[in-house]
């Protein structure tokens, strides 16, 4: 039977890895991943799991813990947010390219400067070419869930796992919560027996050699086949979830996609903000929908592109800055993958939420009614804007006049043709 | 407002140190085991003692979606009253709702101090006083957690109580004086303050 509870996205954690008990837990307290170890700890002092508990002295030795016991055949995980990821830079790399399935609960959080504690996705996005799986989650139900499956995730890929959720907003936000029993999510995530590890009696490994050139690429080639190689073990591990629980988990969720004119793509607790937005504009008529982005890493670029396909104008929404002058992370590559379809909707960007900017509702409305000009007016416009800043939304605005006047009409070829390539 | 059977929405306003936060916190607690779906999360910023936070709750009959923070409240709860030199409390809250507040003085003083910014109900509680004479120290955060439900009738009265005992046990284990110092607080509460 499922359990009713409430808690906070942080607390939701600390219970999953207290039913999970871990080998080795190696943290070191950051706002606002802190009461990951905390809760966790107490649950070490009170003898209801037999973890080895370590308190480290910074992040780059919390993640070194995590790696010398994965190495040695230990199941390992850990808690981190924003600078303290930051400090884990080098070990990320070095988890990812030796295999070691660590699962770690990043509660994101901005980087500074300005200094700021609140959330944005600047740090994960931040570590996204390191070579973990990246699942992000709404809610503290979804973060719990998500836990459990990537400690499954991870041990069977060999990939080390980010489990990302918002800070505060659900880090710290209280809310219910169907647990599940203990013997089940046990069963779940089952005993950790890798086949081959560093302090194998019959035959010991060598973990994290020098790779000369001659070899360096072949392991990175075989890092990114690797990470091709986990969808479907994604895909699996949500299967089996669903067995357990009833609820789904998959590449992403679509919400009111099916006869849907317009829609947002968007990651993480503003999802919610945003399908209540679709709620209540559907009340009124419009036909509206949404993409919530479960897993960034590896980047779902097919389905993705052929949800994005159902619509005439997409808004991708980035909650992290790249300083590429050109879009945030995520609209990059969600952007990218539409490239070789005859037909793409109009796919704009949105940067929003950096530092705890809140998002509401209403923020929701304005970029649909951005998107259905988009659409009526058959332009684009700037894509790459801001949502809920005091300044101008549009960066490129002047770039784009000067684009308009060298290439008349230029911006609006894919408009032209649209109606011709209309799947 | 979120679109869910019977959304009752609280912003609270306090200063670090108060309990406002912690207030909150039993709030969804309470509304929780009554059955409801709940909310409860404070607004963190630079934190110090002394400087003023907000915290929010959001109570309904079904799950809601909703992840920003609260602007149309349907109640304010104010946990100190010299907040309304610095802070417009009453900004956005229904004028079905109430705004409940910590203070001596008497709901006429508090309508003139806020000069015409809010024309719904104002229900003034004496925190201090309260928390004086059943914890013998100024705790006013558990005086205003039973205004808040006492006004808004978001949880019944009687299991409320039954409730609050159970979390104050869980959390003050080793301290049953506290225990009962805060359910003295939370009915004293109850009985003396009126609801205008």
């Amino acid at each position: 039977m499922p359990i009713r509870d409430r808690k906070s996205g942080n607390a939701a954690v600390a219970y999953a890895m207290r039913q999970i008990n871990p080998d080795v837990v190696g943290a070191f307290p950051i706002t606002p991943s802190t009461e990951i170890p905390e809760y966790f700890s107490k649950y070490v002092a009170d003898g209801e799991v037999d973890t080895e508990f370590i308190a480290v002295e910074s992040e780059h030795s919390a993640m070194s813990t995590c790696i010398g016991a994965s190495a040695a055949g230990a199941r390992a995980m850990t808690a981190t947010s924003s600078a303290g990821l930051a400090y884990m830079w080098e070990l990320l790399y070095i988890a990812a390219s030796c295999r070691l399935p660590i699962t770690m609960c990043v509660v994101n959080r901005s980087l500074s400067g300005p200094i700021n504690i609140n959330n944005d996705h600047s740090d994960s996005m931040g570590a996204r070419d390191s070579g973990w799986i990246q699942i992000y989650s709404e809610t503290n139900q979804e973060v719990y869930d998500n836990f459990i499956q990537g400690v499954v995730i991870a041990e069977r890929t060999r990939i080390p796992v980010m489990i990302c959720q918002d800070g505060f907003i659900t880090s710290h936000g209280v809310s219910n919560i169907e647990l599940i029993e203990d013997f089940l999510v046990k069963n779940f995530v089952g005993e950790y027996e890798p086949d081959n590890y560093l302090l194998k009696h019959e035959n010991p490994l060598a973990v994290g050699p020098y790779g000369i050139s001659p070899y360096y690429m072949e392991i990175k080639r075989e890092q990114a086949q690797a990470m091709k190689d986990s969808m479907p073990v994604i895909l699996d591990v949500g299967r089996e979830f669903n067995a357990m629980t009833g609820r789904k988990y998959r590449f992403f969720e679509e919400y009111m996609m099916d006869d849907a004119d317009v829609a947002i793509v968007v990651m993480g607790s503003s999802a919610g903000t945003g399908k209540e937005a679709v709620d209540r504009l559907r009340a009124e008529g419009k036909r509206v929908g949404l993409i919530k982005l479960r897993v960034f890493r590896p980047f779902p670029r097919r389905p993705l592109a052929a949800a994005m396909c159902k619509v005439k104008a997409v808004a991708i929404m980035d909650k992290a800055e790249s300083f590429s002058n050109s879009g945030g992370p995520l609209f990059s590559e969600a952007r990218s993958s539409l490239y070789d379809l005859p037909y793409k909707p109009y796919a704009i960007n949105y940067i929003y939420g950096l530092g705890g900017r809140d998002i509401r509702v209403e923020d929701f409305y304005d970029i649909f009614k951005d998107l259905y000009v988009i659409c009526e007016n058959d332009d684009p416009g700037d894509v790459y804007r801001y949502l809920g800043v005091r300044d101008s939304r549009y960066i490129n605005e002047e770039q784009r006049m000067i684009y308009e006047e060298y290439h008349p009409g230029a911006a609006r070829v894919y408009g032209k043709d649209k109606e011709a390539y209309e799947v | 407002m979120c679109n869910v059977n019977n959304m009752v929405e609280f912003r609270w306003h306090g200063r670090g140190g108060q309990g406002a936060k912690t207030a909150c916190l039993f709030l969804a607690e309470a509304a929780f085991n009554s059955g409801k779906d709940v909310q409860g999360f404070p607004e963190y910023g630079p934190e110090r003692m002394g400087a003023p936070i907000t915290a929010y709750n959001r109570i309904s009959d079904s799950h809601c979606k909703v992840h920003s923070n609260i602007y149309f409240p349907d109640y304010v709860v104010v946990v100190d009253d010299t907040l309304l030199k610095t802070v417009n409390v009453t900004k956005g809250l229904s004028e079905d709702g109430a705004l409940i507040i910590n203070t001596h003085k008497t709901a006429d003083e508090i309508r003139k101090e806020l000069n015409g910014r809010y024309n719904g109900r104002i229900c003034t509680v004496n925190a201090e006083k309260i928390s004086l004479e059943t914890l013998g120290k100024y705790f006013p955060n558990t005086p205003m957690l039973a205004a808040a439900v006492k006004v808004s009738h978001v949880i019944e009265t009687e299991q409320f109580i039954r409730d609050m005992e159970e979390s104050f046990k869980k959390k003050f284990p080793t301290k049953p004086r506290l225990v009962e110092g805060n359910m003295n607080a939370i009915r004293k509460t109850l009985e003396e303050f009126e609801v205008e």
